[in-house]
């Protein structure tokens, strides 16, 4: 599989950092980048509490569904 | 409990969009403000007591309690305000908004504005102009007779011309300011014109003296932030519709009493959810630092609740001139606070993007979740009373205030999951 990628014509798609995808299109790679980041920031606290929303929010779909 | 964000959210926003503010009259705060009292002073941004409040809002108060006849001397004044004869309360607690320092009591005339859907009513002072005045902490005798001559003259022929003018629609007035420049926060150039067009010709209906009436259209003419203080009680309406939706996380009040940032959210019945007000960034007028910039306040983030002011920078390029940044900045500005919001305005317009509906309906999940923060600009007090304005810039809120928010909404809706 690995054989496979080289020799061929690269397409990136890039996440988070957009200076790597700068540098792939100054060499003529072709590029799509994507802003992202991490959910809370990272913060840990908040990223569980939002899990606890969203676990709650999937019950109540569920529930609506099932009626 | 089965509640569906989503539903919730849509309700808010729906509620937002259906209201409709309209500017019924002008009356005395005592009686016409819910609540008000002879020894209630009313202030900008969550609840705070004598103690923990910022010079300008110190200023303002001494200034009141001169004003209401209550002290004689400012040093009368201090000593009343740090006694318990004299109670405090946030203006958002008492249906109205303060700009700045936002003081207001019995005897100030307060706009009185209407939703034309169900009858509420919403209120605010008459913007004072610049310079030395009672919303940045100033209480000289000069303060004091402008703020009587507003309740004697200014107050009066208004009251008198609104039932002689056209019914004038604030929702479709702020509209029609932002297709002119306006973003209705620290732009009011447009709105402020179009206002005296309704109600100058009204004005010189009334029966006052030519001399008094001619004040009163120079005054308004004079202040380019006149129309503020209609536009901060028609958010204020706005966003009122969306109290309290049962689950809904869309926040309903941004405001700041110069200590503490304080925010509210419609599934959190009248908690409030406070951090350290942040120093401004911005220009700062000539002579000035930023070791003389009080902490943010006021309740004029009431605007950018509800879509406009920082949210609508991209109407309003004129703006950088005045808070910094650069006419790219405040399109992306307007660009990122899509990302935090759930729906966009019907009423409120941006010209330079298509005509796109402003961001609208601050989602607490997505601030969250995004780490994005809402944009605010605003005006900068001096951290001394009565010095006034030293600059205008931008801000964002305490990530505190939407943390705790998030945490008493688990608490409240979801805390076993």
């Amino acid at each position: 599989m690995l054989k496979d990628f080289f020799g061929k014509k690269i397409k990136v798609i890039n996440l988070g950092i957009s200076s790597f995808a700068d540098d792939l299109i100054k060499q003529g790679v072709e590029t799509i980048h994507t802003e992202w980041r991490p959910p809370a920031g990272g913060n840990k606290k908040i990223q569980a509490l939002l899990t606890k929303v969203s676990n709650w929010q999937s019950k109540v779909t569920s529930a609506k569904g099932a009626r | 409990m089965l509640i569906d964000i989503q539903q919730a959210n849509a309700s808010a926003v729906a509620a937002i969009q259906a209201t409709q503010p309209i500017l019924k009259g002008i009356g005395t705060a005592i009686d016409v403000v819910p609540g008000m009292k002879k020894n209630l002073v009313l202030h900008a941004g969550p609840p705070i007591k004598w103690g923990a409040m910022s010079g300008p809002l110190r200023g303002a108060v001494i200034g009141a309690l001169i004003y209401e006849g209550l002290a004689k001397t400012p040093e009368e004044a201090e000593k009343l305000a740090a006694s318990d004869k004299v109670e405090y309360a946030p203006w958002h607690e008492h249906d109205g908004v303060g700009p700045m320092a936002g003081v207001g009591t019995a005897s100030m005339p307060v706009w009185i504005l209407e939703n034309k859907t169900n009858g509420s009513k919403t209120f605010c002072t008459l913007n004072e102009g610049l310079g030395k005045v009672l919303r940045y902490g100033a209480y000289s005798e000069e303060v004091i007779v402008r703020l009587k001559w507003i309740e004697t003259v200014l107050a009066p022929i208004l009251k008198a011309a609104i039932p002689l003018a056209p019914e004038i629609n604030l929702k479709n007035m702020i509209a029609q300011a932002l297709q002119m420049g306006d973003e209705v926060h620290n732009r009011n150039k447009a709105a402020t014109s179009l206002l005296i067009r309704e109600l100058a010709p009204a004005v010189v209906k009334t029966d006052f003296p030519t001399a008094d009436k001619a004040k009163v259209l120079e005054f308004m003419h004079s202040n380019d932030h006149f129309f503020l203080n209609l536009s901060m009680p028609a958010c204020k309406m706005m966003l009122q519709a969306a109290e309290w939706i049962e689950g809904s996380t869309i926040v309903t009040t941004m405001c700041r009493n110069g200590t503490e940032f304080g925010i509210r959210v419609a599934g959190l019945k009248d908690r409030w959810f406070t951090g350290p007000a942040l120093i401004v960034k911005g220009l700062l007028f000539p002579g000035f630092s930023e070791e003389d910039c009080n902490p943010d306040i006021g309740d004029s983030a009431i605007t950018e609740t509800c879509g406009l002011g920082g949210f609508s920078m991209a109407a309003a390029p004129a703006i950088v001139k005045f808070v910094g940044g650069t006419v790219n900045d405040a399109m992306n500005f307007t660009r990122k606070m899509y990302e935090i919001t759930d729906g966009e305005s019907q009423a409120f317009q941006i010209p330079t993007m298509e005509f796109r509906g402003s961001p609208l309906g601050i989602n607490l999940l997505k601030v969250c979740e995004k780490n994005i923060l809402p944009q605010i600009n605003t005006g900068i007090a001096h951290k001394k009373a009565g010095v006034g304005q030293v600059g205008a810039g931008l801000v964002n809120p305490p990530m505190k205030c939407f943390e705790d928010a998030l945490e008493a909404y688990v608490e409240k809706y979801c805390k076993d999951e």
